[in-house]
């Protein structure tokens, strides 16, 4: 009995930690990345680390126009972060939680997460505030169909709806569907980029409000909700990170390897975000919506193939 | 069933006392509704807890076999949201209308015979007892729409919409007329099998389709919804968003019921006038500035989102597919209580904002959070459920319809799962947006005028009616698990399938709640770490350093939904009004935009005028003497005799 329950509960508990204490470190390998193609030292990888522990012990200011609603927002996008982290698969290590139909779950909670960010933004009564909320619902609404596009093709492929089976495709990059799962990698990959506020979508570094999107609805948070923000923003690298990374990686024999792959892609991941943030510059808000629906154009595509 | 009929009698009655007191004619109103719903709810939720489908039937031959009224599962659905509607809305209107406005009495009358009609409509099992319920419901509903009839924006509104409700009743009767014809009855009796594929089937499809859309609010018909709703009091169009459109869905589903085969086009065009609906309904409410008018074009994305259900369920009834019909159906009727709840709420809290500040337009609103906290939270509870967000009520029923669209994906290549998933996807996304803007223009920031600055938190009989929705949308999407068995009960009446499965066998609903409890959890915990710890100076907002910012300075809800608005004007075709800023020193200018109703504005309003041209024509028959009418009454009988005879 114990023998067999151990493996899994080492599992979940790896998951669980993986959850709790990796995200940080992702923003921290892109800001290195970054920052070496620069030819600069950079910061530390661990600085998010220090930020988020400074930020835990300061005083936090309240706008006197705020209500609780403006706490709702980093505590939602945590809160939602952290349930949907249970239901992805991290590699070829299964979900913890697995049922049919959660696929549509996972994609709600992020919308959640997004709904209480723009209401904790306009609970401020800035302009500049309020322009990123507006921002970020009329990106979203065209990331939602290429998302969704991609889960349709992906359930087509498996005949299944639930994440942990859709993702860990059988046989990996050498079946049939090769084709068609590139491109939804591909479609992915840009709603990962706008998803999480990177360059050519958004840029989380500029000192210019007007054009940012993520980084001006949170401009009045402080302390520890801030905290929660920083946190919430990396976990969703993570959690979306495992959503395109998973299709992507070959199956090993044994769960630590397993780990290991996911661990390697994983930082693979940060340091491409790092190479494309080096590479490009941002693009005026006007291209934003084409990118996105060049997303939605490959995902599309690749539903297609797999009816053919 | 006798419960039920003394519920009707109650909810009918309900006004009359209050024509004779001079004092507390509400409460004694509040007090018979209160019974009805009571009396009612017991009987429908004995019945779809399992209980015999009761059945009430005069003993005429001539009606048929079929009996008069019949509460079957589906029949208790519906009667569930109109009595419990009706009674947090005679609740609410306690606070909200007594003492304050005119025609109370009246109001009071109406609305108990509006409740009537509503629930005689509900268990009609006779095309007479349908109509009797449908007219009730429409005239009751008409004087309702009217009782501020001192605007002559309500007065357009009221007739717009008694012009569009008779034109469906004509449509229904023609059908009914239709039905009888191939049938041999005006009871409701499934129809033979193999006719729905015939010339009768499909002209029967359409004229219900019409007439039940006309009702519904289906696009391109719903043009005389978002007038009435924003004129009507704000507890009466709670309860015409939340319950009178869904007795169009009432009539389609009754009449799928009796379908043994429908054809594969039927279940399309339900979806693509779905996707039509709920896409364009929620395009249309961006670029709304009236918070009730903003609400109605919702009703008509929901509207939309049920019909996919529906669509989706006769497809799967059609294909000879249990598991696609049981997921659809489910799913549209679980959304039509889910819509019910939620849009009450909304209807019910954005009347409360009326209430307290006298102005609908979100450009003049702001702030309220601070001086409304409950009403804030109730408004936050609809607006949460319907986007369709976990945990609460609106996502369960939009996940059914995901799911059976997903699993039509592996039937082959077909296009309407795609288009299913494509515009729930997108109407999530496009929804989040406008009730991110909604909630943010009335509820958060600064206000923005004096009314709203001075805004008060509305009194407690308006609160409570709101708690006990906010209350059954969190009970819905938290524990679906306790109402899966009803809703297969409620299915099976829409024809269940040899080797249908139950909806909690084929839907994991405990992961759904447990996920949802470790949701809730989580929060807790996080906000329990923040613990806000106010401090007694409270600074203005940062905002970048600006010194000094103020109410007018915010992002308006015009300028948050704009981005969305112009990326959709090919179907929204706004209006604009840009001044010409020219020279070193402008002058003032101004600057408006709105998004009007294409089909009322452009189809249906210059239709209603030719036609009224038209009538004209007419007039030189009717010049007011009674011998000429004689004369037509002669001529008539005598063409009739000569026709008749030989």
């Amino acid at each position: 009995m114990l023998r067999t329950l151990l493996p899994t509960f080492l599992q979940l508990l790896l998951h669980g930690l993986t959850v709790l204490l990796l995200p940080p470190l992702i923003p921290g390998l892109i800001a290195k990345t970054k920052a070496l193609m620069a030819g600069r030292q950079g910061p530390p990888v661990l600085q998010l680390y220090y930020d988020l522990a400074k930020l835990a012990r300061k005083r936090v200011v309240f706008s006197r126009t705020t209500t609780w609603i403006f706490l709702a927002g980093p505590v939602g996008a945590v809160a939602a972060g952290l349930t949907a982290s249970c239901l992805v698969p991290f590699g070829h290590t299964p979900a913890p939680i697995s049922f049919e139909g959660d696929v549509i779950l996972f994609a709600y909670l992020f919308g959640l997460a997004r709904f209480l960010t723009i209401l904790s933004a306009l609970d401020t009564g800035s302009s500049f505030e309020g322009m990123g909320a507006a921002r970020e619902a009329t990106f979203s609404a065209l990331a939602e169909p290429a998302l969704f596009l991609g889960f349709a093709a992906l359930a087509r492929a498996t005949s299944s709806l639930s994440l942990g089976t859709m993702l860990a495709f059988p046989g990996t990059l050498t079946a049939k569907f090769t084709g068609p799962l590139i491109l939804v990698l591909a479609g992915w990959a840009i709603v990962y980029l706008a998803e999480n506020a990177r360059i050519p979508v958004d840029d989380p570094n500029t000192h210019l409000e007007l054009t940012m999107i993520h980084e001006v609805m949170v401009l009045d948070h402080s302390g520890r909700p801030f905290a929660l923000v920083l946190y919430g923003a990396s976990l969703k690298l993570l959690v979306l990170g495992a959503l395109i990374l998973t299709p992507a990686l070959p199956r090993a024999a044994a769960a630590w390897q397993n780990w290991l792959v996911f661990y390697a892609a994983l930082a693979g991941l940060a340091v491409a975000v790092g190479l494309v943030e080096s590479a490009m510059a941002r693009f005026r808000m006007t291209k934003v919506p084409q990118f996105l629906v060049a997303g939605m154009l490959a995902t599309g595509f690749a539903f297609l193939l797999m009816l053919v | 069933m006798r419960l039920y009929l003394l519920a009707i009698l109650a909810a009918a009655a309900s006004g009359i006392p209050g024509l004779f007191l001079r004092r507390k004619g509400g409460e004694v109103a509040v007090g018979l509704t209160g019974l009805a719903a009571a009396l009612g709810l017991g009987a429908s939720l004995r019945v779809l807890g399992g209980g015999p489908t009761a059945a009430f039937s005069l003993r005429t031959a001539s009606l048929g076999s079929t009996g008069l009224m019949v509460l079957d599962p589906l029949a208790a659905l519906f009667a569930i949201p109109v009595l419990l509607l009706a009674f947090c809305g005679a609740l609410y209107g306690l606070g909200y209308w007594e003492g304050r406005r005119g025609n109370t009495r009246a109001l009071r009358l109406v609305y108990g015979l509006l409740v009537a009609s509503l629930a005689l409509l509900v268990t009609a099992s006779h095309a007479l007892t349908f109509l009797l319920g449908w007219e009730g419901m429409a005239i009751a509903a008409f004087l309702l729409v009217m009782a501020e009839d001192r605007e002559p924006e309500t007065r357009r509104a009221g007739w717009i919409y008694l012009a569009s409700t008779h034109t469906g009743t004509l449509i229904l009767l023609g059908a009914f007329a239709l039905l009888a014809g191939t049938t041999g009855q005006y009871g409701f009796t499934a129809l033979p099998a193999g006719l729905a594929g015939s010339r009768t089937g499909t002209a029967l499809f359409v004229l219900f389709l019409l007439g039940f859309g006309f009702k519904a609010g289906v696009l391109p018909l719903h043009y005389w919804l978002p007038p009435a709703h924003a004129a009507a009091p704000s507890h009466v169009s709670a309860l015409m968003s939340g319950v009178l459109l869904k007795m169009g869905i009432l009539g389609l589903a009754r009449f799928l019921s009796w379908v043994p085969d429908p054809p594969l086009a039927w279940g399309g065009t339900l979806v693509a006038l779905g996707a039509l609906s709920g896409v364009l309904g929620v395009a249309f409410a961006l670029g709304q500035h009236d918070l009730k008018r903003l609400l109605a074009y919702h009703s008509i994305e929901n509207i939309g989102i049920i019909l996919l259900g529906l669509g989706l369920g006769t497809l799967g009834k059609g294909m000879g597919q249990p598991v696609l019909q049981t997921l659809g159906y489910a799913g549209a009727l679980l959304h039509v209580v889910n819509h019910s709840l939620f849009k009450g709420l909304l209807f019910l809290s954005a009347g409360s904002v009326l209430h307290a500040t006298g102005t609908r337009s979100l450009e003049r609103l702001g702030g309220l959070g601070q001086r409304m906290p409950w009403t804030s939270g109730a408004f936050l509870v609809g607006a949460w459920a319907i986007c369709g967000l976990p945990p609460l009520n609106g996502f369960v029923s939009e996940w059914f319809i995901y799911l059976g669209a997903f699993r039509g994906l592996s039937l082959g290549r077909q296009a309407w799962p795609l288009v299913i998933l494509l515009a729930l996807a997108l109407i999530g996304a496009l929804a989040l947006a406008c009730f991110a803007k909604a909630f943010g223009a009335v509820f958060l920031g600064l206000p923005r005028s004096a009314p709203a600055a001075g805004a008060r938190e509305s009194s407690r009989t308006m609160l409570i009616p709101m708690a006990v929705l906010a209350f059954a949308c969190a009970a819905i999407g938290v524990a679906p698990i306790l109402f899966a068995p009803a809703l297969d009960r409620v299915t099976a009446v829409l024809g269940a399938p040899p080797g249908a499965q139950a909806l909690s066998s084929l839907t994991n609903l405990g992961s759904l709640s447990a996920l949802a409890f470790a949701l809730v959890l989580l929060a807790l915990l996080l906000g329990w770490w923040l613990r806000p710890a106010r401090q007694a100076t409270e600074p203005g907002t940062w905002d970048c350093g600006y010194a000094a910012p103020s109410a007018r300075m915010q992002y308006s809800a015009s300028s948050f939904a704009d981005g969305l608005v112009r990326g959709l004007r090919w179907a929204l075709w706004p209006l604009v009004h840009r001044p010409k800023v020219a020279g070193w020193f402008p002058r003032a200018a101004r600057f408006e935009s709105h998004v009007p109703d294409p089909v009322l504005d452009r189809a249906a309003a210059p239709a209603f005028g030719l036609a009224i041209r038209a009538a004209a024509l007419f007039r030189v028959l009717q010049g007011g003497e009674l011998p000429v009418y004689l004369l037509y009454v002669l001529l008539t009988l005598l063409s009739l005799l000569v026709w008749m005879v030989p």
